[in-house]
């Protein structure tokens, strides 16, 4: 095995460790829904919820970065450039976070000054991160983008998926750098960060996970270069095609111009395309070889994120996208329900899918079949649904009485509290949160203990897999 | 057949890539300059000066924020550099508090507490008319009361930083957005 494949393990581990926390504060944050005066003023929601939204971006960037470093070596035919320098970044990333999280806990908020956003708490959704902080990510960032550009140079093979992850690494760094602006011009302050937000999370994360999906079929599959090439260029095509303007959708209401209604709209209408593709896609390989593979969890999980990001991100996304109804949707528990579902569709299957993967390549015995990870992608996946079901149905009371009808005011706001809809909504998330979680527990089990477990339960699919 | 070959995918991909981050470019040129202060949908920060309603306007069929006479805040006139200050000081109370984890502005944020697009012009205020709702939501910032079922946390503010913040509220209650949050306070007042 490749160091650099060892370092995979470890940035897989760390994210099975920060998934962990987020699933924990992720529960600690849907009990204040239900009990609203819980741990007021020892530990208030927006400290639940700040650890919850960031854990959940670390963890998922830990396992991109897990998931390239374990496949660059395969692919450039070499070990990965620098791979000294990526080992050391590892440790100053895990340190960082944890630093980061304990200040968070124990401090929480600081005064209205320049030390509060360097050391504190930057207030600023998903980046809440201080720019200490910031630019230590920023620095394991482009340690890990030279990692891979050092790579493809010293290396004889130019794939097309590897200049696209190169040329995806470009915007994914340098839009990071809007993580430390303080604008006072709200507007202004929001335009940006969705540059941020949108770019990241609904055009450069797709790209990335769209190569390392790529990646993932051709060792799963087998299905040849070629088409998953021509598949790759193509999602990039619609996702940049359609998500660049599609970012519209978050400038209908932030002070911005009126014609973003209808470029918003229209766009983000179209940004379902690219993820239908994917379920094309996904069916057909699949299908082809009759739902069999050596490594049957990672194929789930593969087919988990197809559907997922389509119906999750696309179908849910597509919902409530149009201005007319993004009126009265935006900025609801509606919104929570299509973010929840969307992250998990997009991204999270795909990380545990390579997660799979990578424990296939490195264990002694790939005996990887059995029946914890069936369980966990039960529990998992229904857990998912139903904190989405009761999110939406919480979400769109909220978007018809709160907003349509009461006019969005703080009595409008408090009125909604007592809504039979919306207070059944938040107690059903809260519960499938609890299943989720024991979801999480049994995936960490299977992770932990396969090839460890009796020999028999283990050994047969690999026989029917080798016939 | 060409679609069988990659790079036929691939120049689809860059003319797309291109093409579309083109006319974003465009585009936000020329929204920076619509959402600067002054520009055409946000007002100068010196809009803390004067009265500030939301109504219905019929051409445009949405909701628009009306910039009224004088109503002063905190009985003091500020002037633009003034105002500008303090709202930059109201932006520093906001991060610091992280109030956008619970609350939305324009509807961004965390959803667990209500939108603050429109606070200043909230019914709740009605009460305070004038002059005096400034010190009243100041007093409610550093002294959160409970009111129905949630409670805001005591997150420790001082005068300077309360008025700080009432002053961002204002200003921001002056901003258009399109119409959002359709026919706020409407009901209220029927």
């Amino acid at each position: 095995m490749y160091r650099s494949q060892r370092l995979a393990l470890k940035y897989l581990a760390a994210a099975m460790v920060l998934f962990g926390l987020m699933v924990v504060f992720g529960i600690l944050a849907s009990i204040y829904y239900v009990h609203p005066t819980f741990l007021l003023n020892t530990f208030n929601f927006n400290t639940a919820k700040i650890l919850h939204i960031n854990t959940l971006i670390i963890w998922h960037l830990m396992g991109f970065f897990g998931a390239v470093y374990w496949f660059l070596p395969g692919e450039t035919g070499r070990e990965v450039e620098g791979i000294a320098l990526a080992e050391i970044m590892f440790w100053i990333f895990c340190a960082a976070v944890a630093i980061v999280a304990a200040v968070f806990i124990l401090v929480q908020y600081g005064a209205s000054d320049e030390f509060s956003l360097w050391f504190i708490n930057q207030g600023r959704k998903y980046v809440e991160a201080p720019r200490w902080a910031a630019i230590g990510i920023l620095a394991v960032a482009t340690v890990f983008g030279y990692n891979v550009v050092a790579s493809a140079v010293k290396s004889t093979r130019r794939s097309g998926i590897l200049m696209v992850l190169i040329l995806d690494l470009v915007p994914l760094v340098v839009l990071y750098l809007d993580a430390f602006p303080a604008m006072t011009d709200m507007s202004k302050d929001l335009f940006w960060w969705w540059w941020l937000v949108h770019l990241w999370v609904e055009a450069t994360w797709e790209i990335l996970i769209g190569c390392i999906m790529a990646w993932a079929l051709m060792e799963l599959l087998g299905t040849s270069r070629r088409v998953v090439e021509s598949w790759l260029y193509v999602e990039v095509a619609l996702v940049l095609g359609t998500g660049i303007l599609g970012l519209g959708h978050h400038y209908f209401w932030i002070g911005t111009p009126g014609y973003w209604l209808g470029i918003g709209g229209f766009f983000s209408a179209l940004e379902p395309l690219p993820l239908l593709g994917m379920v094309i896609h996904a069916i057909y390989d699949s299908g082809t070889r009759h739902l069999r593979a050596g490594n049957r969890p990672a194929l789930y999980w593969t087919l988990a994120e197809a559907f997922g990001n389509f119906i999750g991100a696309g179908v849910w996304g597509f919902m409530m996208t149009l201005p007319q109804i993004n009126l009265y949707s935006h900025g609801t528990q509606w919104t929570a329900s299509h973010g929840h579902f969307a992250f998990w569709g997009a991204y999270s299957c795909g990380v545990i899918a390579v997660l799979y993967l990578a424990v296939g390549g490195s264990r002694e015995r790939k005996a990887l079949d059995g029946r914890a990870w069936k369980w966990s992608f039960a529990m998992l996946n229904l857990g998912m649904l139903g904190m989405v079901g009761g999110l939406l149905v919480a979400g769109m009371d909220q978007a018809f009485f709160e907003r349509a009808l009461g006019g969005s005011t703080w009595g409008a706001f408090i009125a909604l509290q007592h809504r039979p809809w919306y207070v059944e909504g938040v107690w059903t998330r809260m519960g499938f949160g609890v299943l989720f979680a024991a979801g999480y527990a049994m995936l960490m089990y299977d992770l932990l203990t396969i090839g460890k477990r009796r020999r028999g339960e283990a050994e047969e699919p690999l026989k029917e897999a080798a016939a | 057949m060409y679609t069988r070959d990659p790079a036929f995918w691939r120049a689809g991909a860059i003319a797309s890539t291109l093409f579309m981050s083109a006319v974003l470019l465009i585009l936000t040129v020329n929204s920076l300059d619509a959402i600067t202060p002054g520009g055409s949908h946000v007002p100068l920060y010196d809009v803390i000066n004067h009265q500030i309603s939301y109504a219905y306007d019929s051409a445009r069929g949405e909701y628009v924020p009306k910039i009224g006479g004088r109503e002063l805040l905190f009985n003091h006139q500020y002037s633009e550099a003034e105002a500008k200050a303090l709202i930059a000081k109201g932006k520093m109370v906001i991060q610091s508090r992280a109030c956008m984890d619970c609350h939305t502005f324009f509807g961004n944020g965390a959803y667990y507490a209500p939108d603050l697009t429109r606070a200043w012009i909230d019914p709740v205020w009605d009460e305070y008319p004038g002059t005096k709702r400034g010190d009243a939501m100041a007093a409610f910032l550093m002294h959160p009361f409970r009111l129905g079922y949630h409670e805001m946390p005591n997150l420790h503010l001082n005068r300077a930083e309360a008025d700080a913040a009432v002053a961002y509220l204002k200003w921001m209650s002056a901003v258009d957005t399109n119409g959002f949050p359709n026919g706020f306070g409407v009901a209220q007042a029927k």
